[in-house]
């Protein structure tokens, strides 16, 4: 099934710089429809709405961190199926196992180009 | 303990002549003195072990009290007081700079993609692979931020053990001051030195308008 590019994509980033060239990439991905959290329970309260279809966030925020919200989202029976990739500057294999061990879907690296962020779409979402 | 019978014959002598020299009744300006006296006699009933331990202990207290003046001497009040909020002032500076720009270069490269949705072809794919290029360089700024704001953290964990230095070595560090107070430089006494401490933070920076006024004063 082809990936609907009017999805609702949360990202998630306590830096505004990131959050502005997350926006411009997925923009430049023709995806359209982006919503934008600042810490994980900023997300938690926009997800928790219901119309989000796709998270990308950060790790390393407060006063909820990205794997908080992971975990958080996991354990609810409404969001527990949610595509989530992480996309951080925590690049020790603890994390990663700690993030697989969550349940994120896949996992990018900063810094990081647009190439290995709509390769990482496509493993989770399926081609585009 | 020993009883005034089986005192040491030194020791009896010793107080034979200082009753001699001050009678029975000592005044209290002479207690050291004759304390100082009675304790050279005693030299005597000390063993080798003893002295070796009481001149190691002497040495031991005079390190401590030269280490304690040492550190003192470093000033770690101003370090605390001065040199790391100066830092974190700094590095603080540089993410909000760093952020500056590169808001400015989302803005024009945000500009470029609009003329870019104007155009088709090979001219379009060169201008989204230039910006997406930049998009991704961008990024740098979340990498430095970060780092950035662990130095800030590492320099705020500095500041708390100084502050317990500081803390401890209170009446030292005072003393320091007062053996060596700072000179303060006369008011018109600008040197060299005090001319290399740019950039300036904001808010402490003359403009452009503000220099230009100044250097107009001089004509």
């Amino acid at each position: 099934m082809a990936v609907d590019k009017k999805m609702n994509i949360l990202i998630v980033d306590d830096y505004k710089t990131m959050l502005r060239i997350l926006r411009n990439l997925l923009r430049q991905l023709n995806f359209v429809n982006i919503e934008e959290a600042t810490d994980g329970s900023m997300a938690l309260q926009k997800l928790r709405q219901g119309n989000i279809d796709f998270v990308i966030s950060d790790w390393n925020m407060e006063p909820m961190t990205g794997i908080q919200l992971l975990r958080e989202v996991r354990a609810d029976d409404k969001l527990k199926h949610l595509p989530f990739i992480m996309i951080t500057a925590e690049s020790k294999s603890e994390n990663v196992i700690a993030a697989k061990q969550a349940g994120v879907s896949n996992y990018i690296v900063k810094p990081f180009n647009a190439e290995t962020l709509k390769t990482k779409m496509v493993s989770v979402l399926g081609d585009f | 303990m020993q009883t005034i019978n089986n005192v040491d014959p030194d020791i009896k002598n010793e107080l034979a002549a200082l009753r001699e020299t001050h009678g029975d009744v000592v005044k209290v300006s002479e207690i050291a003195s004759v304390v100082k006296s009675i304790m050279s006699s005693m030299k005597g009933d000390l063993t080798a072990n003893d002295l070796e331990l009481y001149h190691e202990l002497e040495a031991l207290a005079s390190y401590i009290h030269d280490a304690k003046s040492d550190i003192a001497a470093l000033r770690p009040d101003e370090v605390r007081d001065e040199y790391i909020p100066t830092a974190s002032d700094e590095l603080d500076a540089i993410v909000q700079a760093t952020e500056v720009a590169t808001n400015t270069i989302m803005d024009s490269t945000e500009e470029i993609e609009a003329v870019m949705a104007t155009l088709d072809g090979e001219q379009a794919d060169k201008l989204m692979n230039a910006t997406t290029n930049i998009y991704e360089a961008c990024g740098f700024q979340d990498i430095t931020g970060q780092r950035i704001t662990k130095v800030v953290k590492a320099l705020k964990d500095i500041e708390v053990k100084i502050d317990a230095l500081v803390t401890a070595f209170g009446s030292e560090i005072e003393k320091v001051k007062a053996d060596a107070p700072v000179e303060e430089p006369a008011a018109s006494e600008i040197t060299d030195a005090d001319l290399l401490g740019g950039p300036q933070q904001e808010g402490e920076a003359a403009t452009q308008a503000e220099i230009d006024a100044l250097l107009a004063s001089f004509d």
